[in-house]
């Protein structure tokens, strides 16, 4: 069952500076006392948004001149640390669409294209062009261009990255991979038939 | 004649199901443990798109991340967390799935919980929502943390869409110094790899070392794996894994038992067996060793001073002056004698027996520091009725420990285990993130279980060699 195909992600870009930015720091764990992920927008970077009283703190997240963004630029290894899929969710939920970063945790990377938030690596050269670019102009229209492998900010072109199997999937409209998956249920039978129940006690 | 091949590799190719359009993999997950934290919103899901869990019978419960350790009294004081238990009872009794309880008796963190009931096994593939479920590996299975949306792919259909890792043998031979444990083991490889080194592979855990190492201490090395960035770690299965597993209520039992020793001795990997990397470490070379900064990775031996940011690299003096500003540590001073607040014992990386047993040592006839705030919380229900049978309970008590039951406590703090403004934390738990334990200003500082003990007993980060005389023989 295809969703919708993701060939790029357009808008304004907020610049979150700093390598391993970790899904605590995205989202703190008292946000994830939830059964469901409708309300987690709300805690995106919030410890970092505003101090223990409720003031904010002035994060580019709440800079006005960044309102309206859609993508968020940070550095190596985002979204290292808990598994949380929160941390995605709160990420899209608050209305962005993609993040570029220089590296991405593996888990973060799987759960965020899981939901069809766009993630893309570029150099530190490109990291860091892209931020002046964006703190010189917060109103300058990226475009991550997911079937060319580019960001382009202006007249600047950068090359940007993702896994191929991640590349197609958003080409294709299959990066929740929940319908190709159930139908392969009747070989799984078959896998698990061969592999039989360990966990059994018996 | 096949060519040689690692435990990964056996492992992956025998699970394999068949390939996705993108060039993924559909892998068969043989076990699925699941908690109260990540998985509402995956039954969600199912419940929305009408569909059923698929083999409830490989999908084991507990609940870990929200309880209480200082009352097992319902409904808890936090409706949210008192919904999240509901929930879980709920979707366990509707789909059929066997849920260790707070009265079962053998609840306890999700990755203690595996292990001792036998579920964990060689050669099979594990999956939970939380990123430490790499500590099965420990018993030679290919464990990974998921995300709730592929908490649900498990349930709805036993697979995962996942492209398969490269794989980096990390060797650790030779003798660890008196005082060196697990816990500085894997602290150092994080030390040296960084946390970011371990991305896109898996890593083999072996050499001498880990073959001497417990099961205990191998699951505290495979837990933090994905500190160093690597979704799973491993450690081939050996004698040590089949002694620890034998009579377990999930293991295989009689002639079962047999066969599957023969043939979890065939997944090891083959001798000469390719790897994408090789790293090899001496045992003699690892030191007790404490974090100062924000990640596992920013790490030291309790010998050493804090860094400054002046002396780094160029693109790392941005990173240390922040975590250097969180934790509030003077550039170039020594780390030991750094003053600390709460002494945190628990986890699942150090909340084990054996953890316990050698913490339990050095604490007996000492007194926790005046103003120490001190807290032992066991792994699971067994590891904290074992303890009591052993009197353990009563060294941790009599030294100003409170002893909890048992949960994940102050290693996340969704439970009201919670650092209070910059306090700071000598911790046996795994991630020292800015406000992991609760306080957005609260400070960690990872260490050994002897380490904290010795944190504890002096109220400073301290060398635990020194305060308690050297220790033992080297563990391994």
């Amino acid at each position: 069952m295809a969703m919708r195909a993701i060939r790029e992600v357009r808008g304004q870009a907020v610049p979150l500076p700093g390598d391993d930015i970790d899904t605590d720091r995205i989202i703190p764990a008292r946000y994830l006392k939830c059964v469901t992920f409708d309300d987690l927008a709300e805690g995106l970077f919030r410890d970092e948004r505003f101090d223990e009283s409720g003031a904010a703190k002035g994060h580019a997240l709440d800079d006005p001149r960044y309102a309206g963004a859609r993508v968020l630029i940070s550095g190596s290894n985002f979204g290292c640390g808990s598994s949380r899929e929160h941390a995605p969710q709160s990420i899209a939920r608050a209305g962005f669409e993609a993040v570029i970063a220089e590296s991405f945790a593996e888990i973060f990377f799987g759960n965020a294209t899981t939901l069809g938030l766009v993630c893309v690596a570029v150099s530190p050269t490109a990291r860091r062009a892209l931020i002046e670019a964006v703190r010189a102009d917060p109103q300058l229209e990226l475009v991550i261009d997911v079937a060319a492998g580019q960001v382009r900010a202006g007249d600047q072109t950068f090359e940007a990255s993702l896994p191929s199997s991640a590349r197609e999937a958003l080409l294709d409209g299959f990066w929740d991979p929940l319908g190709e998956l159930l139908e392969g249920v009747s070989a799984v039978r078959e896998v698990a038939e061969r592999l039989g129940h360990v966990a059994t006690g018996a | 004649m096949e060519p040689p091949r690692s435990l990964y590799q056996k492992v992956w190719q025998e699970h394999a199901v068949r390939r996705l359009r993108n060039g993924q993999t559909q892998l068969f997950i043989d076990t699925h443990l699941i908690h109260e934290v990540t998985s509402p919103q995956a039954f969600g899901m199912l419940r929305d798109r009408g569909l059923k869990v698929l083999m409830p019978e490989r999908t084991f419960a507990t609940v870990d991340h929200i309880v209480p350790t200082h009352t097992r009294l319902e409904p808890f004081a936090d409706p949210l967390a008192d919904e999240m238990i509901r929930e879980l009872r709920k979707n366990c009794a509707d789909n059929g799935i066997q849920f260790f309880d707070l009265d079962s008796g053998h609840q306890g963190i999700v990755h203690m919980v595996g292990p001792e009931q036998g579920i964990t096994q060689p050669g099979t593939t594990v999956a939970c929502g939380d990123s430490h479920t790499s500590t099965h590996g420990a018993f030679g299975a290919i464990a990974f943390g998921i995300g709730t949306s592929q908490v649900r792919d498990v349930l709805a259909t036993q697979t995962l869409a996942m492209s398969e890792l490269k794989v980096r043998r990390i060797e650790v031979n030779g003798r660890l110094h008196p005082g060196v444990y697990a816990k500085d083991v894997i602290l150092h490889i994080i030390r040296t790899l960084g946390v970011k080194g371990g991305l896109g592979y898996a890593y083999e855990y072996a050499g001498d070392v880990f073959d001497r190492m417990s099961m205990e201490e191998r699951m505290t090395v495979c837990n933090m794996s994905i500190e160093g960035g690597a979704r799973c770690g491993y450690v081939n299965p050996d004698d040590t894994t089949f002694a620890y597993l034998e009579g377990r209520p999930f293991a295989p039992k009689g002639a079962a038992w047999a066969e599957a020793v023969e043939r979890w001795r065939g997944l090891a990997s083959d001798p000469a067996c390719v790897y994408d990397d090789v790293v090899t470490i001496r045992a003699e070379d690892i030191p007790p060793t404490v974090t100062w900064g924000i990640n596992p990775g920013q790490a030291i031996s309790i010998e050493q001073r804090v860094p400054t940011p002046d002396g780094a690299p160029e693109g790392e003096r941005e990173s240390i002056a922040e975590a250097l500003a969180h934790m509030k540590l003077t550039p170039g001073a020594p780390i030991a004698g750094t003053k600390v607040d709460v002494a945190f014992f628990g986890s699942c990386t150090n909340g084990r027996v054996s953890d316990f047993v050698e913490a339990a040592r050095f604490l007996e006839g000492r007194r926790v520091h005046d103003g120490v705030h001190a807290i032992a919380v066991p792994g699971s229900q067994h590891v904290k009725a074992e303890c009591e049978r052993l009197g353990i309970d009563r060294v941790f008590r009599d030294a100003g420990f409170e002893w909890r039951d048992a949960g994940c406590s102050m290693c996340l703090a969704m439970n009201p285990d919670k650092l209070v403004g910059d306090q700071l934390c000598a911790s046996t738990s795994n991630r020292n993130f800015k406000g992991r334990q609760g306080s957005p200003t609260g400070r960690t500082i990872l260490m050994s279980p002897v380490m904290v003990a010795a944190a504890a007993v002096t109220g400073r980060v301290s060398d635990a060699r020194e305060v308690f005389g050297v220790t033992r023989e080297a563990v391994a």
